[in-house]
Order: C-alpha cells, then sequence, then structure tokens
C-alpha cells in the first residue's frame, strides 16, 4: 500500500519565503506573488489508519506545522504546484530519517520492499505561464538526481514512489578477450559488451593493458570474468595508481612522484636528523606528523572534480565526507578534527549556456548554480558531521566552467598509542574477518575510478553519483572513534573510497597475503545488482575493518548498539590471491602480485609546448583617479573580496578547538591560515595554511607551483607558524595529461616542487591528483568547444607551534603602530589579478620565488612573532613578540595586502612605497605586482627597535604608519587616497547577494 | 567537593559532547558520554544522575525537522525516565540541537524555527541574563557563540505570557562587546523578542542556542588576538578562561 503524508508550516515559513527571494531573482520578469511549501513522505508500507495518524503526529510540530494525510493542502489560488523528488536510487536522507522514526513509532523494522520516499511541493502563485512554471523547476532541481512534476491546479497530485526496479542480468559473465585490437580497444574505451550490445561504460583500459590481462588469463587457460576485468580496470586506474606520476617520464625513470615529491621528503627528513617531525608519510590514507609526545596530527586533501560538475551538491557533500574517512582510515582511525575546502570555478555571473552533447539536450549546469550546490554541500557535510570549517578559498577562472575544482580536506587527530599499540600501524592478519561497516551497497558511483579519468558525459543518473550521507557516517565515526578503537577490536582498517570493496579488500588484502569474500552477504539497498556492480559499487559511508574471530561479537555488539550496519563478507588468507565468490560460485580468482603490481609501466614522453608571447609586462602609466578607482575594483573581484557568505554558514566553532577564525578583525576579512588548539589542556597548536597561484601556469608552471609553495608556507608564518614544524601537501589537478606539452608543464611544477620544498625544508607528507580536467561539448550555436582547467597546484601547509596565545592575526589594531614591508617588490605583473583585470594582455614576468632568501626573512617573522622562545604568558604580556598583526602579500599584490589589514582591523594607514626595494617603478607595479616573499606587518612603537633588529641584514622596510579612517599611499609620482569604509564595501560587494556580509563598514 | 554525576547524551548526530564533557571537566567535574540506545536499554542509569545534558550537534541530520527525529525517540522510550529525573533536585540543559530537541519532546516550550535568514549562520552574539536559574546565577551579560540553522524561538503568546511571569526567558540577544566590535546585529535568526534561551522546572532545565562550551577559553573568543594587544598596552592580565565557563561552574556548584 502506498500512503502520503505531508507535512506544511502553520506560521510564517522562511523555508517558503528564501525560495520565493531565489525565483524572483533568477526570474525577475515572471510576475511570481508566494511561494509555499510542503514536505511529503511518500510511503510505502502496510499501514493502519490509526498508525497513519501516529506517525503523521510525529513527522509535525504541533505547534508550528500542520499534517495531512493523503491529500496535499495546496494554498488557494495557486497556479501551478511543482513536486520535486529523487530518482530512484540517490540517496533519500530525508526519506530514511522519517522511516527510521516511523520504525521507532511502530515498534517494528520495515518489510523487504517497504520504505519512505521524500519530495516537496512548491506551490506558486502569481501570473505564471506553464513555460514559466516549467522553467522555475528546472531551477530547483537536478534532473540527473532528481524529478519534477509539475502540476496545473485543479490537477490531482500523483503519488509517485522513486522504488529501484534493476531489469539487469546478475550472472558473471566470461569476456573474450582472444579478440582483434580493434574488439580490446573498443573494451577499454566504452566497457564489457552487454547482451544486447550496449556497453557496460568505460574501463579506462590501454590497448596495452588489456594485451597484458589477455596473456594473465591465457596462462590461466581461461577467459577472465568481467568482474576480474572490472577489478582490474579499477586497480590500475590512474585515479587508483596515479600512473602519470608513477611511470617514467622522458629521463625521470623513476617516474617524478618518486624523484621530486617523495625525493624531497626523504631528503629533507634526512637533513632534519632528529628535528624531524614526519611520523607516516605517503603510505596511508593520509599524512601524519607528531603533534607531541601523545598525540600525531594528520591530514589529508582531496578533489571531487568531475561529479561536482554534474551534482555540485552531492559531489561536494561526497568530497568531504569521502576525505573525513581518509582520516577515519589512517592508522588504526584518527578523529576528524577540522575539515577545509577549496573551490575553482568560473565566475558565477557568467551567463553563457553550454551542453555535453550535439543535440544540445544535456545541458551543462549554469556557473551560479555549480558555486551555490559545492557550497551547500560542505555546508551539509561539514556540519551535520560536527567538524569544524576554518579554512578555504574561492578561485575564479574561465578554465573552470567545465569542470569545477573541489577540494576538500581533513586534518585528524590520533594518539600515539592505545593500549601499548602504535595507533599509527596496521595489519590485517591471517584469518580475520573481513568486516564491512556503515551503509548498504547500490549502484552509486560505479565506475567512479575510471569515469574520474575520462571527460564528462552522460550516463545512467542512479550510478553515476553517489551523495553522501553524514549522519550515517558519523554514527560510524562515534562507534569506531569513542569505542571500538580503545578496545584494540580490529587489526586494520580503511576507507571503502573509490573502487568500493574492490579497492578497499584489495589494498588491505596486501597486509595479510590474501582474501576471501562471498559477495551474497554483503548487504544491498536492492535487488538486482550483478556481483561486479557489487564488488565496484562507491556507495558512500561504508569503511572496511580487519577484525579478529574473537573480537568479532565484541565489535559487533558495539556497531548495534550505535544502529550502524556491521557484516562479515569473507576472510583475510596468506593464498596471495583475491578470491571472490558469490554464493558458492567462484567468480573472481587473480593473483594479488597481478592485481596489484602487473600493470605494465607506460613509457611517456613530453614536449615543450611552443614558446608563449602574451604581450605586455611593464606596467601602464595611470592616473590618480585612475588607480584609485583599480584599488577599489580589485577588491571587488571574487578572487580578492569577500566570501563570508560561505565561512559564516560553515560551523568553525564546533568542537571548541578554533584559535584563529576564518573570517578576522571588525571587518571579518577573510584569512589563508587558521590556528587549532586541538587538545584541550595543552597549549600546543596547528596552523594550517593553503598556497595557490594557478594563472601563473599560462606562462610558467615551474614559477606557478613555486609560487604555491611560497604562498602556503608564507600564509602560515604570518599566522605564526615556523618553517622548522612545517609540512605541505600536493594536490595537482591537470588537464590533457596525455599531451607531451601537458606532461612538460607537469614535469617542470613537479621539478618546483622538489626544489622548493628542499630550500625551505618544508616535506611532503601527503599528496593526490586529478590529471583530467577537460570538459568537451557544444555551445549555443552548436560548435564544439573545448575546455580545460588551467594546471592547478594546491598546496596546503600544517605546521605545529608550541603555544596558541602566539597566534596573529591580520587586522592592523592600533593607531600608531608602524607598518613594514617584508621582501622585495619586483616587476612581476605577468598572469596577476591586476591583469586580468584590465582584461587585455595575460604579460609573461610572473613572479619567481628565491626561496634561499625568503626563508631568511620568514625566520625572521617567526621570531619575532614568537617572541623570545618563552611560553607566552597571558599574565606577563612583555613576554610576547613584537609583532601586533601580519598578512601575506598575495593575489591582487601589495595595495590588496594593505586595505584587507586595514579593513579588518577598520584602521586607516598612512603609508609611502616611493623607494620600495626591488625593480617595480611604475605605479601600477608597485601597488599589484604579486611578487613572493612578502609580509605586510604591523609593530607597536615600542617595539620597534627589537623588530628590527630581528631583520638585520635582510629585506626589510618601514613604509608608514596605522592612522586614522583612510588609507593614503605615496607614489614615486602620485598619490592616492581611500576611505577604510571605501575599501569595506568594495571588498564585501562581490558576493553581498548571496546572504553575504550585510555589515563591514559599519564601524568606520 | 563533591562532584554531580553527568550524563551527556549521545548518538545518531550529535556532536558537541567532547567540547561539553571537557568544560564540565575545566569547573571540575567529570561527565559520561552515553549512547541514547544504552539509556533506553538501562534507563535506571538516569535515576543515579543529577545534571543531563542533551548536547548540540545535527540529530538524525535534522532532516524531518531540528531535533525532532531525536525527541521522538526521547518520547517514544525516556518519556517516563526523564519525567522521574526532572522530579528529583537536579539540573538539565539543552545546548542548540539539544535545546531543539528537549522543546520537541515538551521538556521545555515552544519551537525553534528556521532563522529568518533561512541559512545556517556561525557567529558569536551577546545576550543578556534574567532569572533565577542555577545555571546563570552571578551572569549578566555573556557573549558566546551560535551555529545554526533553525534557531528562531517561537511560542504562541500565551506561552510567551506565562515564560514571562515565571521569569524563565533566561537569555535575550542583546547589542553587545562582540556584535558591536564585528558591527553585526544583536538578534543574529529572528528570535521573538530577542530569545536566546528559556528555563523551566524553577530554572533547573536551561535550553538555549548558544554555546557556551566552546567559549570556556579566551583565547576561543572571536576577538582575543584584538583585546591580547589592548590589555598588553595597559599592563593588564588576563584571565586565561572564557566568558562560558560560569555556567559550568555553576552547575557543578550546585550540588556541593
Amino acid at each position: 500500500m502506498t500512503h502520503r503524508i505531508a507535512v506544511s508550516s502553520k506560521r510564517e515559513d522562511s523555508r517558503a519565503r528564501s525560495y520565493l527571494h531565489r525565483l524572483k531573482t533568477v526570474f525577475p520578469a515572471v510576475a511570481l506573488s508566494s511561494v509555499a511549501t510542503s514536505s511529503v513522505y511518500t510511503i510505502e508500507a502496510k499501514l493502519s489508519p490509526k498508525e497513519l495518524e501516529r506517525l503523521a503526529q510525529r513527522l509535525a510540530n504541533p505547534l508550528t506545522e500542520q499534517y495531512s494525510i493523503g491529500d496535499i493542502p495546496a494554498p488557494e489560488n495557486f497556479a501551478y504546484a511543482i513536486d520535486i523528488g529523487y530518482l530512484p536510487g540517490v540517496t533519500d536522507n530525508v526519506g530514511k530519517t522519517a522511516r527510521e522514526t516511523i520504525e521507532d513509532c511502530l515498534g517494528r523494522r520495515f518489510a523487504k520492499g517497504e520504505s519512505v520516499y521524500s519530495s516537496l511541493f512548491l506551490f506558486l502563485s502569481g501570473n505564471i505561464s506553464k513555460n514559466d512554471a516549467e522553467a522555475m523547476a528546472r531551477e530547483l532541481h537536478n534532473p540527473l538526481i532528481e524529478r519534477a512534476s509539475i502540476y496545473a491546479a485543479g490537477s490531482d497530485f500523483k503519488m509517485v514512489v522513486a522504488r529501484v526496479l534493476l531489469h539487469e542480468h546478475t550472472a558473471v559473465d566470461e569476456v573474450n578477450l582472444d579478440t582483434d585490437d580493434a574488439e580490446l580497444s573498443r573494451i577499454g574505451k566504452e566497457g564489457i559488451a552487454n547482451a544486447d550490445g550496449t556497453r557496460r561504460g568505460p574501463l579506462s583500459l590501454s590497448l596495452k593493458q588489456l594485451n597484458v590481462i589477455r596473456d594473465y588469463f591465457r596462462k590461466q587457460k581461461r577467459k577472465p570474468t568481467d568482474i576480474e576485468l572490472e577489478a582490474l580496470a579499477q586497480a590500475w586506474s590512474e585515479h587508483c595508481k596515479h600512473t602519470i606520476f608513477a611511470d617514467p617520464l622522458d629521463e625521470v625513470q623513476e617516474g617524478i612522484y618518486r624523484r621530486y615529491i617523495k625525493g624531497a621528503t626523504q631528503k629533507i627528513r634526512k637533513q632534519k636528523g632528529k628535528k624531524d617531525f614526519c611520523v607516516s608519510v605517503f603510505t596511508d590514507n593520509s599524512g601524519a606528523i607528531a603533534f607531541d609526545d601523545e598525540y600525531l596530527v594528520t591530514h589529508k586533501v582531496e578533489t571531487h572534480n568531475s561529479p561536482s560538475a554534474l551534482d555540485p551538491f552531492g559531489g561536494s557533500v561526497t568530497a568531504i565526507v569521502g576525505v573525513n574517512r581518509d582520516t577515519l582510515g589512517f592508522g588504526l582511525g584518527a578523529k576528524p578534527i577540522a575539515n577545509v575546502y577549496g573551490f575553482c570555478v568560473a565566475d558565477p555571473n557568467d551567463a553563457i549556456t553550454l551542453y555535453r552533447d550535439k543535440a544540445k539536450t544535456q545541458e551543462l549546469l549554469p556557473a551560479r548554480r555549480i558555486l551555490e550546490g559545492v557550497v551547500n554541500g560542505i555546508n551539509a557535510g561539514g556540519n551535520q558531521s560536527g567538524i569544524p570549517t576554518p579554512l578555504g578559498f574561492v578561485a575564479v577562472d574561465p578554465s573552470y566552467r567545465g569542470k569545477p575544482l573541489i577540494y576538500g580536506g581533513t586534518i585528524g587527530l590520533l594518539p600515539r598509542t592505545v593500549l601499548g599499540k602504535k595507533m599509527y600501524e596496521k595489519c590485517a592478519k591471517i584469518g580475520d574477518y573481513i568486516v564491512m561497516v556503515g551503509g548498504r551497497v547500490g549502484a552509486d558511483g560505479i565506475h567512479g575510478a575510471t569515469f574520474s579519468s575520462e571527460s564528462l558525459s552522460g550516463g545512467s543518473p542512479a550510478t553515476a553519483v553517489q551523495i553522501g550521507d553524514p549522519i550515517t557516517q558519523k554514527k560510524l565515526s562515534d562507534a569506531i572513534i569513542r569505542e571500538a578503537r580503545g578496545l584494540g577490536l580490529y587489526s586494520s582498517i580503511t576507507d571503502n573510497g573509490a573502487g568500493g570493496l574492490s579497492g578497499a579488500v584489495g589494498e588491505m588484502a596486501k597486509e595479510s597475503g590474501g582474501c576471501e569474500v562471498d559477495l551474497a552477504k554483503v548487504p544491498l539497498k536492492y535487488p538486482g545488482l550483478a556481483p561486479w556492480q557489487i564488488w565496484l559499487s562507491e556507495s558512500q559511508e561504508r569503511m572496511t575493518l580487519a577484525v579478529p574471530k574473537k573480537k568479532w561479537p565484541v565489535l559487533k555488539k558495539i556497531f548495534d548498539r550505535h544502529d550502524v550496519e556491521a557484516t562479515r563478507i569473507g576472510t583475510f588468507t596468506n593464498s596471495g590471491k583475491c578470491i571472490v565468490k558469490s554464493g558458492k560460485k567462484k567468480v573472481m580468482d587473480i593473483e594479488l602480485a597481478f592485481l596489484h603490481d602487473g600493470r605494465p609501466v607506460e613509457i611517456q614522453k613530453s614536449k615543450k609546448p611552443k614558446g608563449r608571447t602574451l604581450g605586455i609586462s611593464k606596467g601602464r602609466t595611470l592616473g590618480d583617479s585612475e588607480l584609485r578607482d583599480m584599488i577599489l575594483k580589485i577588491l571587488a573581484r571574487p578572487n580578492i573580496g569577500s566570501t563570508s557568505f560561505i565561512s559564516q554558514q560553515y560551523d568553525y566553532e564546533v568542537q571548541g578547538n578554533s584559535v584563529t577564525k576564518p573570517l578576522q578583525g571588525k571587518g571579518r576579512v577573510n584569512s589563508d591560515s587558521a590556528v587549532l588548539q586541538p587538545v584541550p589542556n595543552s597549549p600546543r597548536g596547528i596552523v594550517l595554511a593553503h598556497g595557490y597561484a594557478p594563472w601563473y601556469s599560462e606562462v610558467d608552471t615551474y614559477k606557478m607551483a613555486a609560487a604555491s609553495i611560497d604562498t602556503a608556507i608564507r600564509n602560515a608564518i604570518c599566522a605564526g607558524a615556523s618553517r622548522d614544524y612545517l609540512a605541505i601537501l600536493d594536490n595537482f589537478c591537470w588537464s590533457s595529461s596525455n599531451t607531451p606539452e601537458r606532461l612538460y608543464e607537469l614535469k617542470e611544477a613537479a621539478r618546483a616542487c622538489f626544489d622548493v620544498a628542499v630550500a625551505y625544508g618544508t616535506p611532503f607528507i601527503s599528496g593526490k591528483d586529478s590529471m583530467f580536467n577537460d570538459f568537451s561539448g557544444y555551445t549555443e550555436a552548436g560548435n564544439l568547444i573545448k575546455i580545460s582547467a588551467m594546471p592547478t597546484l594546491l598546496i596546503s601547509a600544517i605546521g605545529v607551534i608550541p603555544d596558541v596565545t602566539k597566534a596573529m592575526t591580520i587586522d592592523f589594531k592600533n593607531a600608531g603602530d608602524s607598518i613594514y614591508l617584508v621582501g622585495e617588490t619586483n616587476d612581476e605583473l605577468g598572469a596577476s589579478e591586476y591583469f586580468a583585470m584590465l582584461g587585455d594582455k595575460t604579460g609573461n614576468i610572473v613572479p619567481t620565488v628565491d626561496a634561499k632568501k625568503n626563508a631568511k626573512v620568514y625566520d625572521a617573522l617567526s621570531r619575532a612573532i614568537g617572541g623570545k622562545g618563552h611560553p607566552y604568558k597571558l599574565e606577563n604580556v612583555r613576554m610576547s613578540g613584537c609583532v601586533v598583526s601580519a598578512i601575506s602579500v598575495g593575489r591582487g599584490g601589495l595595495v590588496v595586502a594593505l586595505a584587507k589589514s586595514a579593513i579588518a582591523g577598520q584602521l586607516g594607514a598612512s603609508v609611502s612605497l616611493k623607494n620600495l626595494q626591488g625593480n617595480a617603478k611604475s605605479a601600477d607595479a608597485i601597488l599589484f605586482s604579486e611578487s613572493q616573499g612578502r609580509m605586510l606587518v604591523s609593530v607597536r612603537p615600542e617595539s620597534k627597535s627589537a623588530f628590527e633588529k630581528t631583520y638585520q641584514g635582510l629585506t626589510l622596510m618601514e613604509i608608514g604608519t596605522v592612522a586614522g579612517n583612510r588609507v593614503s599611499i605615496e607614489l614615486p609620482m602620485s598619490r592616492i587616497e581611500a576611505t577604510v569604509s571605501e575599501l569595506t564595501s568594495a571588498y564585501h560587494s562581490f558576493f553581498s547577494s548571496w546572504g553575504g556580509s550585510a555589515s563591514g563598514g559599519k564601524n568606520s | 567537593m563533591k562532584k554531580p554525576h553527568i550524563i551527556i547524551f549521545s548518538g545518531y548526530g550529535l556532536n558537541t559532547e567532547d567540547e561539553t564533557k571537557s568544560a564540565f571537566e575545566i569547573a571540575g567535574a567529570t561527565a559520561d558520554i552515553v549512547h541514547i540506545n544504552d539509556i533506553i536499554a538501562r534507563p535506571a542509569i538516569l535515576a543515579k544522575a543529577q545534571i543531563v545534558v542533551f548536547p548540540g550537534g545535527f540529530s538524525y541530520g535534522d532532516d524531518t525537522g531540528s531535533g525532532k527525529a531525536y525527541a521522538n525517540r526521547i518520547k517514544q522510550h525516556l518519556g517516563d525516565a526523564l519525567q522521574k529525573f526532572l522530579a528529583r533536585d537536579t539540573l538539565a540543559i539543552g545546548i542548540c540541537n539539544g535545546f531543539q530537541i528537549i522543546t520537541s519532546a515538551g521538556i521545555l516550550p515552544g519551537a525553534l524555527i528556521s532563522n529568518d535568514s533561512a541559512r545556517y549562520i556561525c557567529r558569536w552574539v551577546d545576550v543578556d541574563v534574567s532569572g533565577n536559574s542555577p545555571w546563570l546565577s552571578g551572569i549578566k551579560t555573556i557573549s558566546i557563540p551560535i551555529a545554526h540553522g533553525e534557531g528562531k524561538y517561537y511560542a504562541p503568546a500565551e506561552t510567551l505570557a506565562k515564560l514571562k511571569s515565571e521569569n524563565a526567558i533566561a537569555l535575550r540577544y542583546v547589542e553587545g562587546e562582540t556584535s558591536k566590535h564585528f558591527a553585526l546585529p544583536a538578534n543574529p535568526n529572528g528570535s521573538l523578542e530577542n530569545i536566546a534561551g528559556i528555563t523551566g522546572y524553577n530554572g533547573r532545565v536551561l535550553g538555549l542556542m548558544p554555546h557556551p562550551e566552546r567559549a570556556v577559553r579566551f583565547t576561543q573568543l572571536p576577538h582575543w588576538t584584538n583585546l591580547r594587544e589592548s590589555y598588553l598596552r595597559q599592563g593588564d592580565t588576563l584571565s586565561t578562561e572564557g566568558p562560558g565557563l560560569q555556567i559550568f561552574k555553576n552547575a557543578v556548584k550546585y550540588f556541593s
């Protein structure tokens, strides 16, 4: 029986008001007068009328809501109703919670096939045409994951049951690889053929790889099964094996990862000797460094680009809850203590329409909806998980229009030992049960690992995209971190991420030397899945544990109490094989050595791209008023201006570990760093910072990578970190990485990673890459268009400081303080925000990093902030350092850093930039050049000499003082001035209509 | 000093148990974090407790309305046990999601509905204290953070009148130190009569949207680096404590 309960607000309904606001903004010409909403639960279950009444009472708050059973009460005189629900198989968290409430209330579990489906009714009133209603429905739903039903007033509202009906055949097929090269290539590109001739989706296996697989099975004297081929494709994918970084490139025989990334870390660790703080690098799901004698701190950053392009909300929820599992899956389970994010997107005001297909039926989501979606996704994923989000950024460029780059990172805390056992080591033992915990398996995200190596295409909605369920994961996390971990109930743990069970069990099997799994035991969301789908599914919120037989009953009980499913699905062995059965039938039997190391090496060759001439590099001559306009204009650009609407909708206070906030100072300026105090009774702190400079890739990827590292380090130093306790993470997002030119650029960037990291002594502890951020589609006019994301390297810095009370913020704090500029200002306007704003040429001189020189000035600032090295006692503040504020000079140049400190402090400044050190001579180069290695610092007048002393022999210049409520700048030929309030409103302007800062500027 | 036995509810997406426990520890007590299913299995443990905490979080993702599903679970299984607990001379507190839960479960009157902005917001607020709740003794105004999407307090006129006559509107958003510093509106969510928290059971039960457990150290304040600088110049010494700690100290003291 299908029932329906509708719940709507009895009072003012701010959800409805927010929809009205959104629709009026997007459709200004439509005479929409009001919107009303109703939450609808469609229940497929056997229920008596009495039970139904009781359930409805539970689902509505009697004070503020009303319910209706069967029909959906509509407001009088509405024109159209839109009902938005999920497509079959898409994660429906609201439906799931309603089901749990219903089951609890009834005192019985639902029978097989019984379920609850949620949907949202919107009633639109006003003078609206059917076309308008359809356009609004398109704005409000994503056809890849949702359906929208539109009803004119007077028509019946149908009950829609989103039950999954799979008519697929669930037998295991053999695949014939003894065929010609053309067919083999086709299998690699389009997938295994079904009986009806359709294909199952790309394996992303090359002909060379398929030949190796064919030869392997020839030796076994049998044909591979579909699940074996799929498992190999997953295990060998670029996503899982990082083949481009691993395989030989030109003269770099060991691959660029081993030489430049891992090589840098090895060299630095050796140089650091006893001061080496690395504990577990590159081997586990996150990288770990020592925090103190008791704890380790972990960090990992991931991207989730392709799924976020299709479903920005689901994609970014999955990005963040997925990387949370890389923390839970580090060692024997670290506790996530902070999330970070980065959104590389196109200008949300970009109005260009693009399509994925030539027939123009599959429209790419508009840039605005991609940003809205990814922002909401991290909101849901982070806030619901109870993990603070103290740091993030937005970078805007047209090259991110095809595929956005969505970064999510998580910092974790792990005791070094529990019960005398090292928590950062793990090993599945022979005979341990293979236990899957968390959510159930559906067709979600199948081919995710291989899909991310391909460019965007249409596909079956239930399989292309996963949506995270943060609460299931939180329950799972509580069971592990609060209970199971401390009792030593499992010998190994890992995350089910890319490749699902295939990836997780396959990896863990290396520890014991083999595994045997029975897929018939895996709990499924719905029937009808073939063994290969169960093995490869990327359904979220799952982890795999290796559990000693004796410990299993205790562990199972813990998960039961936490209401988390835990299922024995097999045993770890030392057979040297990965054996998978489906019931009694063996469906996979591959040697582990072949599965993991059988992949043939690809020899890669790079080629230097033809020299680029990108036009002007010399600054132009601008008049005073023009320069003033430029300053206000650059502050209003999305790459520079406030993203407070994001920062303030992410909980950065949960867990109580926040020390410096994402929005700093009275004027609430976004910071590029954050300081945490993870252990309440220890004064030690963690400094987080990010650095990115993808725009420089247009000219030189070596300099791009160098600037990214330099920026991350500089941001961390300004927050109080020091170079001797600072590690970094690399996240490469490249495009068209199979072309020799892109490979050349990649090699250059990797080379810079080695050079700069070694020069600074900051080891890489973890990294990840995403190599095909390309989009190929069609314009409105039907023309083929290819958009490739600029080669982008995100560097995340993580450092430990002895005392959080020394942490530094960016805001000017007192009139009369002296302002110093650290570092040289050179004429390096190439690919700068300033040139992007002028919109004509890129220029060809991008900033060069002189790491040796910069290291000295960074160390001096660390000393100046840190004081005399004594623990900083608030009772004795005179022991403190002499720095009052510090900000790193980055995107937008010196004038932007100056403006940010002024806006943050709501205090003006009077500075002279006439005789800066460095070769920048023109006014615009002085103001806007993005030369690296610079920091802007304010210092208490009585501490000036102490401060200058720490900088003896280094590049330092006093440029003026903090003063009044205007910023005035002396330049060689001119003088410009703006009030703090003007700067503040420019800074907060770009996203102000996004629920951004209504404040700021009110202070001045 | 005699220490009270404190139980902090856990499970299904509540998430501020650890910092709440830590706040009680700084205040000199110890607290047990207990999964609701364990309390349902052995409701008798409530009979030994002096303080019960419904902490913040996102129980059941707030999918069907904030706090509603967790409150349903309480109503279904723990209604009697909690009534017995509250009939004794005990204390209870519901913080943020915990406040939403205890209103939804009928322990305190009213409801928390969506912020006027229809957006989740994290920031600091300033609240004025009135009434005579043991949780709040000695506190006049206090700056603490909020983080919620559904924090607007609503109650029908007769309930509001009753709350007023009982002096039970304990916390009201006011323009104070942090809202002035950051030039933010005093009332962050459109709450009726600026209500940030109410009490019941003669002040023994406190429900509030702000998070005092996130304001127990000086370095948690949103403007502490600025304060550090001005204290330094004045030659003042600073407290290492944050303003929220007093609430936990008060509760512990109530039983000593």
